[in-house]
């Protein structure tokens, strides 16, 4: 099946001002096959696929489909050999309805020049996509009212109705559910089996061992090495990605925690908005790092806005260090030691367009004010203190943040906290797409932290991270807290049970 | 810092530019009437580039102007009040009804641009209704000198407004580049929810800036009065919001928020004014007038949306090359 690939990427170079993004990267595909381009956050694999997907144009190498050199310039190009782009950040429009999605730009029409759109046809064939994709919703369904996974599921049948031969998916579970994971997993499976290949970016490991045939690993911009189906574990793949063996991925999270009685950070009754029904009730010892795993939707970042503050809640109390805590809004919890580094940095976490020193300051502005005036030497100094102590990588604090890694951006909105004493800190998806290594550092930050008396909350739907980060954790399932497990307790079973509800 | 720069330049450039052709730009008294015009316009575009910066939009300005010249004159000829009370009360009233602005804008999340449309459309309404449509004066009342001198005098040979509007210039400038607020102002703009998760009051900080936008817009206000020394409902202020948004615009705000700068706004008013003048001067048909304008601000704007472009391109070419060296030394 695989003699000649589908398509070949041969000696594939892109420099850009100052660097060389990608040097002689090679990449082929057979029909039908799938496989997995890993590696760090600017090991290459967005270049190598824009460049794919006909967005950026390479200076060196060349492209071939079926052996036979071909140009493409433009995505539109990249359409007409059948490649389609599943972007990680959806690119459907949510206030038209899944028919209209699919069928975007490629219209069927009639009435000669008026172009009126063939309403009946589009709604017939996006039903059949829709089915054979298992979504349980009609095309006349409008966007907006679909979970992100269900319009994922579009975005692939978009491709599949423009007779997609090879889809490029990038981090397309980085926001579903596990089983709105297991479910494409499945679809990838029988894409599969219809004979189109896919590519796969993903940060996530193990699906890679459940999905891909061959894995093909990107670093600082070269071939890293390639594994084949058999060869293709954890380690083997993490240790190409990074170059060095990983060891003590997690560190630190101890066996007994030393609790002391009444101290740290309780929670009783907490009612939020989504879910007002149901009560929360949960404590954080000092020094305790308290993981919440559950599904997205459970309603773990509902209640981490809610001890913020920015989002209401219903008759909560509220004690930190036998204290009870009246939290009426962000500036509360701020005043009282409680921070959150939320889900979505860059929406919410951080200002992208303020530099780093700014986006620092941002919550202590008064620390680096008399008078109110602010004193710009003072605000440097503590940036670039910050950015020493906790290694954001950046030529100078006036950089804006947009410009950042990833990793660097959430050590960023961290930095931030650490300028006062936390007493209290709540992660939510504190590494979704963070490159491995920057993960391993904000493990570890999370670790000192907690070692420094601090009480850690950490929401996660990596269950790797959940289970390696945490000291006790906590599981919630349609706004419920299911259960809370020991260390001794820790299993992916255990966790899946009381997340997927079917205990408790 | 650059921004203001750019458009220092293309200012100076266009009086150069007139004066070569028209060498009465250069007399005394047109300078005078340009400062005169420019402190005036310029006070009030300080106070709507504010609001721009908070991603909102005032456009009732102009309206507002026209009702606070009928109330100054009612007060003062018809009413009675003693000068300073009916100052106080001028600008308190301006101050509420920013005020007012800001909570329909903050409590009920309702958009700056329809809340101040109606108050554009709400406020001439009520000036010509109180004023009957009559268009008022200040007539023989006594103690308006020092009034007449804000609008009319110089103070060592500098046009009034225009000292007042350096003084406004300078506070504006140490508040929204110096202070706590301008920083939380500028974080609120660019984004609201990100400011709010870092522990900014953004309700307040927004509609403190339409009250501050009020008491700006009466300053202005009073001066255009005794400037024009007849307020005539219909018309007092009319577009004045437009000269307002096209300043800040010029001047390096973005209308998406978070960006523009005082000195910015004031150069911005000093080149719509010079191209007024421009106008008059070259005589260029004076219908033409506003094309004019609509022309400089769009080449302005395009040139610094260019700029800006390629000052982010170069940070980004920054950050890579210090991951290349990075790559390089491990």
């Amino acid at each position: 099946m695989n003699n000649t690939p589908l398509f070949e990427m041969e000696g594939i170079s892109k420099r850009f001002p100052g660097v060389v993004a990608l040097d002689q990267v090679s990449l082929s595909v057979g029909e039908g096959e799938v496989v997995a381009l890993i590696g760090e956050n600017g090991a290459g694999k967005s270049t190598l696929m824009n460049i794919l997907g006909g967005a950026i144009a390479r200076n060196d190498g060349t492209i071939k489909i079926k052996g036979a050199p071909v140009e493409i310039n433009s995505p539109r190009d990249a359409a007409s050999y059948g490649i389609e782009f599943i972007h990680q950040e959806l690119s459907v429009l949510d206030n038209l309805d899944v028919a209209a999605n699919i069928f975007l730009r490629r219209e069927p029409t009639f009435g000669g020049p008026l172009k009126l759109i063939d309403r009946r046809r589009i709604y017939k064939e996006a039903e059949v996509l829709v089915r054979k994709l298992g979504l349980d919703i009609t095309s006349r369904t409008p966007l907006s009212q679909l979970s992100i996974a269900q319009q994922q599921l579009v975005e692939i049948a978009r491709a599949l109705s423009a007779g997609a031969r090879i889809i490029i998916m990038d981090e397309p579970t980085s926001s579903l559910t596990l089983t709105e994971t297991r479910r494409l997993l499945d679809i990838v499976h029988d894409l599969k089996k219809q004979n189109v290949s896919i590519i796969y970016i993903s940060h996530r490991l193990h699906e890679v061992e459940e999905i891909a045939d061959r894995a093909v690993v990107l670093r600082d911009g070269k071939n890293a090495g390639e594994l084949q189906r058999s060869e293709i574990n954890h380690e083997r793949m993490v240790r190409m990605m990074v170059g060095r063996d990983l060891k003590e991925f997690f560190t630190g999270a101890s066996e007994s925690v030393s609790k002391v009685d009444g101290e740290g950070f309780a929670v009783r009754r907490l009612r939020t908005l989504r879910y007002p029904k149901n009560n929360l009730s949960f404590g954080v010892a000092r020094g305790e790092v308290l993981g919440f795993a559950g599904l997205v939707g459970a309603g773990r970042s509902e209640m981490a806005r809610a001890l913020f503050g920015v989002e209401e809640a219903h008759e909560t109390e509220v004690e930190l260090d036998g204290q009870a805590l009246r939290i009426n809004g962000p500036r509360d919890a701020i005043s009282h030691g409680i921070y959150l580094i939320p889900e979505d940095r860059r929406q919410s976490g951080l200002i992208v367009d303020f530099n780093v020193r700014e986006n620092i300051s941002l919550p202590n502005l008064d620390a680096y004010a008399s008078a109110k005036l602010i004193n710009f030497a003072k605000e440097k100094k503590a940036a670039v203190e910050a950015c020493k102590s906790i290694n954001i990588k950046t030529p100078t604090p006036e950089m804006r943040a947009a410009n950042l890694s990833g990793g660097n951006q959430q050590k960023v909105v961290l930095a931030r906290w650490l300028t006062f004493s936390p007493r209290v800190l709540i992660f939510d998806e504190p590494t979704r797409g963070i490159d491995v290594g920057a993960k391993a550092e904000i493990y570890q930050l999370i670790r000192k932290l907690a070692a420094n008396g601090v009480s850690v909350i950490v929401i996660s739907s990596e269950m790797e991270e959940v289970l390696g980060i945490s000291d006790r954790i906590a599981v919630m399932h349609e706004g419920r807290l299911t259960g809370i497990l020991e260390r001794s307790q820790f299993s992916e079973e255990a966790v899946m049970r009381l997340a997927t509800g079917t205990e408790g | 810092m650059k921004k203001e720069l750019g458009i220092f330049v293309l200012l100076v450039v266009l009086c150069i530019i007139t004066s070569l052709i028209n060498p009465n730009f250069l007399a005394v008294i047109n300078l005078q009437n340009l400062a005169r015009q420019i402190g005036a316009f310029g006070i009030f575009s300080i106070g709507l580039g504010l609001v721009i910066i908070t991603g909102g939009i005032e456009l009732s300005v102009g309206s507002m102007m026209g009702l606070l010249g009928v109330l100054l004159s009612m007060m003062l000829t018809q009413w009675g009040f003693p000068i300073g009370i009916a100052l106080l009360a001028l600008i308190g009233v301006a101050m509420l009804l920013g005020l007012g602005h800001g909570l329909l804008i903050t409590r009920l999340n309702m958009q700056p641009f329809i809340v101040t449309l109606c108050g554009l459309l709400f406020y001439r309404g009520i000036a010509r209704f109180v004023s009957n449509d009559e268009t008022k004066g200040f007539g023989t009342v006594a103690g308006l000198d020092f009034l007449r001198f804000l609008a009319n005098g110089n103070l060592a040979g500098i046009p009034m407004p225009f000292v007042l509007l350096i003084i406004i210039a300078a506070i504006t400038w140490v508040v929204l580049h110096r202070s706590v607020y301008g920083r939380y102002l500028f974080a609120t703009g660019r984004n609201p929810e990100a400011a709010r998760y870092a522990g900014i009051d953004t309700k307040n900080i927004v509609a403190l800036t339409y009250v501050i936008c009020g008491a700006l817009t009466a300053i202005s206000g009073i001066i255009f009065a005794f400037y024009t020394n007849s307020v005539s409902p219909a018309n007092h202020g009319n577009a004045y919001e437009l000269y307002g948004i096209a300043a800040a615009v010029l001047g390096g705000c973005s209308l998406r928020g978070g960006e523009g700068s005082v000195i910015g706004i004031v150069i911005g008013t000093a080149l719509l004014q010079v191209l007024r003048n421009l106008v008059n001067l070259l005589e260029i048909p004076s219908s033409l007038d506003f094309a004019v304008m609509g022309a400089v601000i769009l080449v302005g704007v395009m040139a610094d949306q260019i700029f800006t472009e390629r000052r982010n391109r170069r940070q980004i070419a920054m950050m890579r090359e210090m991951s290349a060296r990075e790559a390089q030394s491990s």
